[in-house]
């Protein structure tokens, strides 16, 4: 015991007495990370989570200046990044730590179909990413309506007018998330509710969720690897891996604060619902993807609306991904599975090369 | 009884049906009845435009302009002697409409702000004129511009004589050469006017105040304005400049030249939006077109030219320093609040134009100038505290940077000792 | 030579934990210190979207007169009428974007640029203007004057 004090010092002591610090130390120091060549991809979770926390504070730190409704939501961000001092730079971070944030997850959710770390018994470990997935996108969709701005104003309009599309609870749908038939004041309230209080309730319940499942099947290690039977290295979490984590998560931070100075978050002109809708409206660049191809889709198709087809199609989609678990028999057997990784790669290659065309094709066609 | 109830009620409800709007013809007018009927367009369109007449909704009837009988439902209603015209000659319309619009008592049950000097007006018009001296059954008269059965007020949209329709309504003799042969005035006002940046004002901005035919012309006494009072009428308006312009040295050579005033430099239907390109001695210069370099009027406008632009170039320059500090998120509003001033000293500058004098000019610039330097100067500070932010950028990324040697240090430290535990 | 060495290695340590634990001070700092700034409420105390409060005092405005005032980045005019009302419009003549004055000979806005005139509604009633100038609510709350933009 004396020891032990010696080591960490009364407070420890007086915390361990009463919180029972030496068993979560015991579990933090039991935790092993596998060295292979594909340990690199471990730290993408962790780097989304760093970033979500990023999220979080700078978040927080907005809902202090921040105004919800159509009068005055535009005009307190303009305060915001005008009178504020270091307000540029909070909202700026958190502008760009959220798009980084969704990068991060796509890296984090593409290395784990690859690596076929979904397998058995880490399913509900890959559901549960794929919820946070979609919490995430809906983050980032309410987030970008909130500063009132034109832009915002109508590639939410867009949004959810897609949503609108959607076959029989379509209609319904849409007016659930304007809060009318029209986007107003009511949708901004509505999506500010949603962006700081119910999607980070579930967030916090499915990441919790995530990671205490992340803790208990350790890290998985990709079946090429195991199969070789080679030794297997490791190296403690902590403080080994931990504290390349660090490394990891400072250099992020650098980057958000170059991004924030040099490309600080734009506020561009106040919504104004009576304009015509200016040319190039875009919706965030993780949506690009899918309003391409809604844009490429024909009008019917099988006589079919194209929109329709398109929202239903990305729907059926989304729930082979997140079932790829189940449908991955051969990976489940513990057998290699060429097929699954090779529409893996085709989903990249798909979101890559749309999401490229997004950007490049012309505004006009 | 309860029969008894129910005829009562239909009774009472198709007298309410039937009963005429406030002052509606009165029901013994029969005219419309046969008219309606014949089948004959001639006779049955004008009982049908009729009822959108504001002379049907003040309660007058056919009679009041055709006279006859309105009781007699068959041909007797048309009898002469009982005072029947038919259709009123040229020369007749105008005693027709006069008999009530002259009439300050009669007007006076109808619309009491109502002017009753449009006859009067009339006989002082180029169409009056004509009319009465030559006979010239060409000209209008009070039909032509209100067609009768289908007269409105000039504040419905729909008649001819709302500010909007002005123009269209006086082009329908002026814009057409076939129809204007005979005379010696040009037919293409319509056009020019319409290319005007009063017609802009008016069609595109929705100013109902800008002037059309009427207002330089006048309407019941339209004429085309005399050479020496063009400016009295662009001055109802333009108010300062027409000062400025008195007393300014063109307008007496003006006159000594025949010019016609304002319109020497602007034209006068087809007047375009005043541009600075207008001053000095360049291609679109107006001045040029008397002052050449060498004179001392040539040099005043170049040097009055050069004022203006300094100003503008100014303002620009503060003002897209000011709008890029801005969007780097910076705050300058007192600033731009203050470039106000600057906008308002280049208007006035360019309104002191009309005083042909490069001191006139120059004392609105000046403020402007010394204006527009100052928010120039602010908007580099902005710019230069952005400057200031990436210094303070480059201080925490060094900071992290050394945090990030000092971990991968520790990490390596950590690693040996691993190996040092596990070897 | 042992010692030697085990020494030179608690050095070593000492100073990457030296240097660790500076850093990580100093990179704490250069976080808090924008976040404390940030938190600080700013002088101008609230956003000047729809409202402004002036630096002017309601007794300061005696009746028939009036005065330019700040309003975003643009100008407004606060008047008192002859009958003590306070009124509010934007100053933002709508001709040519001069700003106008109160003239309080004539007790009209008044635009100097092109000689137009404003009532005491804001309504054009002579020159050039198309246009009334837009009409603020001014309010005397206390001691302080607040104009709004709309009811």
């Amino acid at each position: 015991m004396a020891t032990v004090e010696k080591r960490h010092g009364w407070l420890w002591t007086w915390l361990d007495r009463r919180v029972g610090l030496a068993e979560l130390e015991k579990l933090a120091r039991k935790k092993e990370i596998p060295v292979h060549r594909h340990t690199v991809w471990y730290y993408l979770g962790g780097m989304t989570l760093f970033l979500f926390m990023i999220q979080v504070s700078t978040g927080i730190l907005l809902l202090f200046y921040y105004r919800p409704s159509a009068e005055e939501a535009f005009e307190s961000v303009q305060f915001l990044m005008a009178e504020v001092e270091f307000g540029w730079l909070i909202r700026s971070i958190h502008s760009w730590a959220a798009n980084l944030m969704i990068l991060m997850l796509f890296v984090h959710l593409f290395s784990v179909l690859l690596l076929k770390a979904y397998a058995p018994p880490r399913e509900i470990t890959w559901f549960s990413g794929m919820g946070l997935m979609g919490l995430a996108m809906g983050f980032g969709f309410t987030g970008y309506l909130l500063p009132w701005n034109e832009l915002a104003y109508f590639a939410t309009k867009v949004g959810t007018e897609i949503t609108g599309a959607m076959p029989v609870i379509g209609g319904f749908l849409r007016r659930l998330l304007r809060g009318g038939d029209e986007v107003t004041g009511a949708t901004l309230t509505r999506f500010y509710g949603i962006h700081v209080a119910v999607l980070p309730a579930l967030t916090t319940g499915l990441l919790g969720l995530h990671l205490f499942l992340v803790q208990r099947h350790g890290m998985s290690v990709p079946p090429g690897v195991a199969g070789r039977g080679a030794p297997r290295r490791t190296m403690p979490f902590l403080p080994n891996f931990l504290l390349r984590d660090l490394v990891g998560w400072l250099s992020a931070l650098a980057i958000l604060a170059a991004l924030a100075a040099y490309l600080p978050a734009e506020l561009g002109r106040k919504a104004d619902p009576f304009l015509p809708a200016p040319a190039g409206i875009k919706p965030e660049w993780y949506f690009m993807f899918m309003f391409q191809t809604l844009k490429y889709l024909p009008a019917y198709v099988l006589g079919v609306e194209g929109e329709i087809v398109g929202i239903v199609g990305f729907g059926v989609g989304g729930l082979f991904l997140a079932l790829i678990p189940f449908l991955d028999r051969r990976t489940a057997r513990g057998e290699a599975s060429r097929l699954f990784t090779w529409i893996g790669v085709a989903i990249i290659l798909y979101m890559v090369v749309l999401t490229y065309l997004g950007y490049t094709a012309s505004a006009t066609k | 009884m309860r029969l008894a109830g129910l005829g009562y009620a239909l009774a009472l409800l198709l007298t309410l049906a039937s009963w005429p709007a406030e002052g509606a013809s009165p029901p013994t007018d029969r005219c419309a009845a046969c008219h309606l009927e014949t089948g004959d367009e001639r006779l049955a369109g004008p009982a049908r435009e009729f009822a959108g007449d504001i002379h049907a909704a003040k309660g007058l009837g056919c009679i009041a302009c055709h006279g006859g009988d309105a009781r007699e439902s068959g041909l007797e209603a048309m009898d002469p002697a009982k005072g029947y015209i038919g259709k009123p000659k040229r020369q007749q319309i105008l005693q027709v409409c006069g008999r009530c619009h002259s009439d300050a008592q009669f007007m006076k049950r109808y619309n009491p702000s109502l002017r009753v000097d449009q006859v009067t007006e009339y006989a002082s018009s180029v169409h009056g004129r004509r009319l009465k001296e030559l006979g010239d059954s060409k000209v209008a008269t009070c039909a032509s511009c209100h067609p009768a059965h289908s007269i409105r007020p000039p504040s419905d949209p729909k008649s001819s004589v709302h500010p909007l329709r002005v123009a269209d309504t006086c082009g329908r003799c002026h814009a057409d050469a076939k129809y204007m042969a005979g005379y010696k005035i040009p037919t293409d006002q319509l056009q020019k006017y319409k290319s005007s940046v009063h017609s802009q004002a008016m069609t595109v901005k929705g100013d109902l105040s800008a002037p059309t035919c009427n207002d330089c012309h006048g309407n019941h006494g339209a004429v085309p304005p005399g050479i020496s009072w063009v400016g009295n009428v662009c001055g109802q308006c333009h108010t300062v400049m027409a000062e400025l312009f008195k007393k300014s040295v063109h307008a007496k050579v003006f006159v000594e030249m025949g010019n016609p005033g304002c319109a020497t430099c602007h034209e006068n239907h087809a007047i375009k939006p005043a541009s600075d390109e207008m001053l000095g001695l360049g291609d679109k210069a107006v001045c040029a077109a008397c002052h050449g370099a060498d004179d001392k009027g040539g040099k005043a406008a170049t040097e009055m030219r050069a004022r203006i632009d300094a100003l503008r170039t100014a303002h620009d320059k503060a003002q897209a320093i000011l709008l890029k500090a801005e969007h780097s998120g910076m705050e300058v509003s007192q600033a731009s609040f203050d470039l106000n001033a600057a906008s308002g000293a280049l208007v006035k500058a360019r309104t002191a134009v009309h005083a042909f004098s490069v001191d006139a000019v120059a004392k609105e610039a000046e403020p402007g100038l010394a204006v527009s330097g100052k928010a120039f100067a602010r908007g580099v500070r902005a710019l230069e505290e952005l400057a200031f932010r990436r210094k303070g950028l480059v201080v925490s990324v060094v900071i992290i940077l050394a945090l990030i040697v000092g971990l991968v240090l520790k990490i390596r430290q950590v690693d040996r000792r691993q190996e040092g535990r596990d070897g | 030579m042992a010692d030697e060495a085990v020494d030179r290695e608690a050095t070593r340590r000492r100073f990457i934990n030296w240097f660790l634990g500076t850093s990580a001070g100093a990179f704490l700092l250069s976080v808090l210190y924008p976040v404390g700034r940030y938190l600080i409420p700013p002088a101008v105390g609230e956003s000047t979207a729809g409202t402004v409060t002036l630096a002017i005092k309601p007794d300061d405005v005696k009746p028939n007169t009036g005065q330019i005032f700040k309003f975003g980045s643009r100008p407004g005019i606060l008047v008192r009428t002859a009958q003590g009302e306070l009124k509010a419009f934007s100053a933002v003549c709508t001709h040519l974007s001069c700003t106008v004055q109160y003239r309080s000979d004539i007790s009209h806005i008044w635009c100097a640029c092109h000689n137009g005139h404003y009532d005491l509604n804001g309504k054009n009633i002579e020159g050039p203007p198309p246009r009334p100038l837009d009409a603020y609510v001014a309010n005397a709350r206390g001691n302080q004057i607040v104009v709004s933009k709309g009811a």
